[in-house]
């Protein structure tokens, strides 16, 4: 046990490729946790198990990206937000126009399309859609009457593509197209082409008329969705959650968990295992008997039990992580502590008379921190991947999106046999990165703190 | 030496009474609740076969009476009266335990449809240690002379691909290398079975190369992941012991490198590797929990997933002591030769 100033750690480490390599790696992660923290709001991934916020979303699609490798474009899930409003009142009849456009440019045909509104108006109104197509054609879609009532009210509601009169209003100018219309749902009608039943690429204005007669109307909310099997830069799961969402989220919960749970149980160990060490005897004989017990317990069985009896809380599970973390750094901590006791300053401390809380805390564990801060970054990826495993078996905290309750969820609906790897990969390759920063920064530390590796 | 397996017994004995505790504190209320169901059950329904017994009584209030008075009978019978954390209960349970007498499972059974938890048990064990058994000697083996090549040439290209593959690796979990693996050579490319369960009885006499066959892919990510980090532990022990003087010594009396590496060095590096291996040969049995229900392969850790998921507690407890058991007796064997091959562990000091 030599001793080595906080300069030349500092110094030997900048020098080691590895450890700068894991420095920036960490920098990234905590640089996206921030962004996390900051760009989705917490509410967001509150509502991680609230099918009703991820309505609008599509189911298992595929990311956005892969359309660039592929040569027939996958439909991209489109959610059309800001119409160009038109409004004109003509007498007493008011109308208020919606247009969204849509440049539809997919091999394939969407999966659906939807208009979710919310719109204010009293006595009667009536919605008509239509659609221009990139041939010219005018479709109409539907027109329907919104419900009456005497007051100012508010009427929220979502038209599908599945709606049955949008199908008989298409039926209706099947003299269009050149093919029987019958068997075909209402995107494939409204999205082909005249002469056979292709997609027509090209661009669509959707256009949605509210007409009111004697009093204004507002539209709260107007959304246009174009259903496609890509969306987002990772893509959806099953329960058509963002998985952008859940991965961005799980950089943080992740750090803290490996952090939170290696620094407490380095800081446990330390105390614990200098303490014995110094103290000796009696006292070392029962805490490094105490510390056996907890060593020899088998640890993941005993966290699922306690997870499943106790709480499997987040925080609860990290104070469980813990109870596990502590032993083998009290083991190597206890031995150095006998060495460095031996030591002359040691002696004169005890000699003068000082406490022995303070010859531990001012005397000894100086000596043992560069050696602390190595088996802490070494410990976290265990606690990351320890966690993760938990949550995988589906024992971990259910109202946190982590990486490992990702792949718990990839696993229950059968991703690997559904070839779904966008929702596989992600989670575990950042479980890998994460825990690659801190063993890249825990070897370059090792190798300073234990120069005997170096050579 | 006696002494010190003597003391080393006594502890290990200690902590298998105490994870017992544990164990039975932790699932001991559920426990009583579940049993109390069961025997309230079970008078209900003998009662309802039996209609004679309910015409002999004339009014409802008195029926139920003597159904009620059946089941505090019988709960008194079985000591379920007091509470699970009285003295003697816990005693008694934990003498039966000692001797492998778990009782029978409330929902999980045997293939054979057995339901005593000691059958269930001894069935799985053997498929748990057929595949991490097979895995860790083969990981071993690679890993030792994998890391005896690369500590005989320390920063050549293979003792840096073997370092970088370790640390990779290891920051892996097993179970997300398994999924892929899954992924790919059972779905993408159908090489190999995705459920590790033979489909086939055990009776049949090709079982043995379908259950080979099954293996192969949770063998081959165990394996793959595990390795690296054994060659890396192996290297830096060797590295160490290569700087010490009497391998200096050797070197310059002019025995061969590879002599020295394969004899002298890896003789001396034989007391950590040789713990390392007792306690990863038990290690991976806990471990096998997840990999086991990635891969179903129907061994001890599947058994140990399910119990919990339908929090089947017989078996919870029955598992968690086969596992402490083989876990503690790992770590005994390993306190033992290393107090063999290191004597100054021995002492103490």
């Amino acid at each position: 046990m030599s001793s080595i100033t906080p300069q030349e750690i500092k110094q030997e480490f900048l020098r080691s490729k590895i450890g700068i390599v894991g420095i920036i790696i960490l920098g990234i992660l905590i640089a996206t946790s921030i962004i996390a923290i900051i760009a989705i709001p917490v509410e967001t991934f509150q509502e991680w198990n609230n099918p009703g916020n991820w309505i609008l979303y599509p189911k298992v699609a595929i990311p956005v990206w892969v359309n660039i490798f592929m040569t027939e474009k996958i439909p991209e899930h489109k959610i059309i937000e800001t119409p160009t409003i038109q409004t004109n009142s003509e007498g007493e009849v008011m109308l208020l126009s919606h247009k969204f456009g849509v440049n539809f440019d997919y091999e394939f045909f969407p999966n659906d399309f939807i208009y979710v509104f919310s719109s204010e108006y009293s006595e009667s109104a009536l919605l008509q859609m239509s659609v221009i197509r990139p041939d010219g054609i005018k479709l109409e879609l539907l027109s329907t009457s919104l419900p009456y009532s005497n007051s100012k009210t508010i009427h929220s509601e979502r038209i599908f593509s599945t709606d049955e009169s949008i199908k008989k209003n298409l039926l209706l100018q099947s003299n269009i197209f050149n093919f029987n219309l019958e068997q075909l749902s209402a995107e494939d009608i409204v999205f082909s082409k005249r002469d056979t039943n292709e997609p027509l690429k090209g661009n669509y204005i959707f256009s949605i008329d509210t007409y009111s007669i004697n009093s204004e109307i507002q539209v709260h909310e107007s959304k246009l969705i174009i259903g496609g099997k890509a969306f987002g830069i990772m893509g959806t799961d099953e329960l058509r959650r963002d998985l952008a969402v859940g991965l961005l989220w799980g950089t943080p919960l992740a750090l803290f968990i490996g952090l939170v749970v290696s620094i407490a149980s380095v800081i446990a160990g330390l105390l614990y295992g200098i303490y014995a060490g110094y103290k000796g005897k009696k006292t070392d004989e029962m805490m490094m008997r105490f510390n056996d017990v907890i060593y020899a317990l088998p640890a993941l069985p005993f966290l699922i039990i306690l997870s499943v009896t106790i709480s499997n809380s987040i925080f609860v599970l990290v104070g469980f992580l813990m109870i596990f973390g502590w032993v083998g750094i009290a083991k190597v901590a206890r031995s150095m502590s006998l060495q460095i006791k031996t030591r002359g300053y040691v002696d004169a401390a005890n000699m003068m008379g000082q406490k022995d809380s303070k010859i531990v805390l001012k005397h000894i564990l100086p000596q043992l921190l560069p050696y602390a801060f190595a088996s802490i970054a070494i410990s976290v990826p265990a606690a990351i991947t320890t966690e993760a495993g938990l949550s995988f078996l589906g024992l971990g905290d259910p109202s946190f999106p982590t990486w490992g309750h990702i792949l718990h969820d990839a696993n229950t609906f059968g991703a690997a046999s559904r070839g779904l790897w966008w929702w596989i990969m992600p989670p575990g390759i950042m479980i890998a990165i994460a825990g690659l920063a801190f063993v890249f920064i825990g070897s370059a530390l090792d190798a300073i703190v234990n120069p005997k590796l170096k050579r | 030496m006696k002494r010190y397996v003597a003391t080393r017994a006594a502890t290990m004995f200690g902590v298998l009474m105490i994870t017992l505790l544990i164990t039975i504190s932790l699932v001991g209320s559920n426990m009583d609740t579940i049993l109390k169901q069961g025997i309230v059950f079970q008078v209900r329904s003998e009662i309802t076969e039996n209609p004679a017994i309910a015409e002999s009584f004339s009014s409802v209030d008195e029926f139920e009476e003597f159904i009620q008075g059946q089941i505090d009978q019988r709960i008194k019978v079985l000591g379920l009266d007091e509470p699970w954390y009285s003295p003697q209960r816990i005693g008694l349970t934990m003498y039966k335990i000692l001797l492998l007498d778990f009782g029978h499972a409330t929902f999980l059974t045997s293939d054979e449809g057995s339901s005593d938890v000691k059958d269930i048990i001894f069935e799985k064990l053997p498929r748990t240690i057929l595949l991490f058994t097979t895995a860790t000697i083969i990981i071993s083996i690679i890993g030792i002379f994998l890391g005896a090549l690369s500590a005989s040439k320390v920063g050549s290209v293979i003792d840096r691909i073997t370092s970088s593959f370790a640390i990779i690796s290891s920051s892996f979990p097993v179970w997300w290398i398994g999924m892929l693996m899954i992924f790919l050579f059972a779905f993408t490319y159908q090489i190999f079975p995705a459920r590790a369960t033979p489909d086939i009885p055990s009776s049949d006499p090709g079982y043995i190369g379908s259950l080979l066959y099954h293996m192969a892919l949770p063998l081959i990510t165990i394996v793959m992941i595990g390795f690296g980090s054994w060659a890396y532990l192996v290297r830096n022990f060797m590295v160490g012991i290569m700087q010490e003087d009497f391998i200096m010594a050797k070197r310059t009396i002019g025995i061969k490198q590879k002599k020295i590496i394969y004899t002298h060095a890896l003789k001396n590096a034989a007391p950590p590797i040789v713990t390392i291996l007792a306690l990863s040969l038990s290690g991976s049995l806990g471990g096998a929990i997840i990999t086991e229900a990635v891969f179903d392969w129907p061994g001890m850790g599947r058994l140990y997933f399910e119990a919990i998921t339908v929090m089947d507690l017989p078996v919870i407890i029955g598992a968690t002591y086969i596992l402490t058991v083989f876990f503690l007796v790992s770590i005994f064997i390993a306190d033992l030769l290393y107090g063999y091959f290191d004597p100054r562990v021995r002492t103490g000091q």
